[in-house]
């Protein structure tokens, strides 16, 4: 009886539905839990390229009161009616960069709204692994790094995974992209335990993860000469020129 | 084609934790021990053991997984049809890798993030298919759950021994505690204690310390 192809047909079917049913509903059950985590997670990230946060401060309260998000394109301008969660950045990444839309967080003035205190642009690339991405916060003057996130899916542990790492972040800080009109980047260089203090387009390297912080340099490079038009657009100097 | 490879334990009905049975769970630790004798599992016990916080929760993923899935198809062990067990035990196991894998998403999002990769491949991993096959198919459930997490702790401890090198070698801590740092002493990460390597190196170690302490040799 157990060996009839029927019985084997009608085993594997049952098997096939009871097991496909319960994965169905632990899916859909946790669903809105996972979907929560990954929004808190990302409110998270922009946050925390701008201003410390403590353990238990309200993120999504933070976020509502202080970041308006919006979606623009290579040209700068803004593309109406979207919303930053609409956009895939994975998927704009393999555009070519003048198609790309890309989403972008401006923390307003709390008294003049009209004012942007920081700017926080996503930016994504591939490591030496796999992908990569993050946020960089840039301050008022659309030029200088305020902070930067980075995260990625599988750079070497202990080695490339370190640009995940506050230490490197920080090294991020107060270095800035342009040199007058043009675009310097942000340049990651090889070797560790120098001094970049004094140059602004310069940050120490990570010992044994070369090829990352090339992916991590290219990134911003690639990035930056999209958002240029946006920044250029809003940055106080061109407007005061006016 | 047969079931007749299932070592079975247990002939008449005996109390759960019999001396027989407390072996299912001890057995694994040592002389039985999944990844050092029974050599199942390797892969995994390189890729999750750069840090120890990740090693102890893929060993807790793993022993979910394993005992469950013995407990499940012990008890559908009269019913499966042998013709096709291979492939109900896997349509088992991925389903309980696929709810832990779901439970650490949405109750633990930062540690689903460091090891979804690695409790996807719980579904290959030999321990679990290893012990479906030679435990569960011939034996009850009770002592199927203990064999299953007898395993699952002998593979946690050797990833936690693993995983204690590597960190402490490699990153200077434990448990992300930088140790070196809180005893004063300025201390360079060896690079590859984090590369699979390193793992090789240590696992190969276990095993050799190991052997010579029970005796085991390999029989041809």
């Amino acid at each position: 009886m157990r060996q009839s192809n029927l019985y084997i047909i009608l085993y594997a079917a049952a098997i096939t539905i009871v097991c496909g049913g319960l994965l169905a509903f632990a899916s859909q059950s946790l669903k809105p839990l996972q979907d929560a985590n990954v929004e808190l997670e990302r409110k998270q990230n922009i946050l925390m390229t701008v201003m410390p946060l403590k353990k238990g401060d309200d993120i999504n309260a933070l976020y509502a009161a202080k970041v308006k998000e919006s979606v623009i394109d290579f040209q700068g301008n803004v593309k109406e009616g979207m919303k930053p969660t609409e956009v895939d950045i994975a998927k704009e990444y393999k555009k070519k960069p003048e198609e790309r839309l890309l989403p972008l967080y401006e923390f307003r003035d709390e008294a003049d709204p009209s004012k942007v205190n920081n700017v926080v642009l996503p930016v994504y690339g591939f490591g030496l692994w796999n992908d990569i991405w993050g946020f960089v916060a840039l301050q008022s003057d659309f030029n200088t790094i305020q902070g930067v996130s980075f995260a990625h899916k599988g750079e070497t542990p202990g080695l490339g995974a370190r640009i995940s790492s506050d230490e490197i972040q920080d090294r991020y800080k107060g270095k800035s992209l342009f040199d007058a009109d043009a675009l310097e980047s942000v340049v990651m260089q090889k070797g560790e335990g120098n001094d970049y203090s004094n140059d602004p387009h310069k940050v120490d390297g990570m010992s044994g993860a070369t090829l990352t912080a090339k992916g991590v340099n290219n990134m911003f490079v690639d990035y930056f000469t999209c958002y240029k038009n946006y920044l250029k657009k809003s940055s106080p100097n061109v407007s005061q020129n006016l | 084609m047969s079931t007749a490879v299932a070592e079975v334990v247990e002939k008449k009905s005996e109390p759960l934790f019999s001396k027989k049975n407390k072996k299912l769970i001890t057995n694994p630790l040592d002389i039985d021990n999944p990844i050092t004798v029974q050599v199942l599992g390797v892969c995994s016990a390189l890729a999750v053991t750069t840090q120890m916080k990740p090693a102890l929760v893929m060993a807790i993923a793993l022993t979910v997984v394993t005992a469950s899935s013995n407990v499940i198809i012990s008890m559908l062990r009269n019913t499966i049809p042998s013709r096709i067990r291979i492939i109900v035990q896997l349509a088992i196991v991925s389903l309980w890798v696929i709810l832990v894998d779901q439970l650490l998403k949405a109750y633990s999002y930062d540690l689903w993030k460091q090891l979804s990769v690695y409790v996807g491949l719980i579904i290959t991993n030999c321990i679990v298919m290893g012990r479906l096959e030679a435990f569960a198919m011939g034996n009850k459930p009770g002592p199927s759950l203990l064999d299953g997490i007898g395993n699952g702790l002998g593979y946690g401890m050797i990833l936690l021994i693993v995983g204690f090198f590597r960190e402490l070698f490699g990153g200077g801590s434990i448990f992300g505690f930088k140790v070196f740092e809180a005893v004063g002493v300025h201390y360079t990460g060896n690079g590859i204690m984090l590369l699979p390597a390193g793992a090789c190196f240590i696992v190969g170690i276990v095993i050799w310390v190991q052997r010579t302490l029970n005796g085991h040799r390999e029989t041809h």
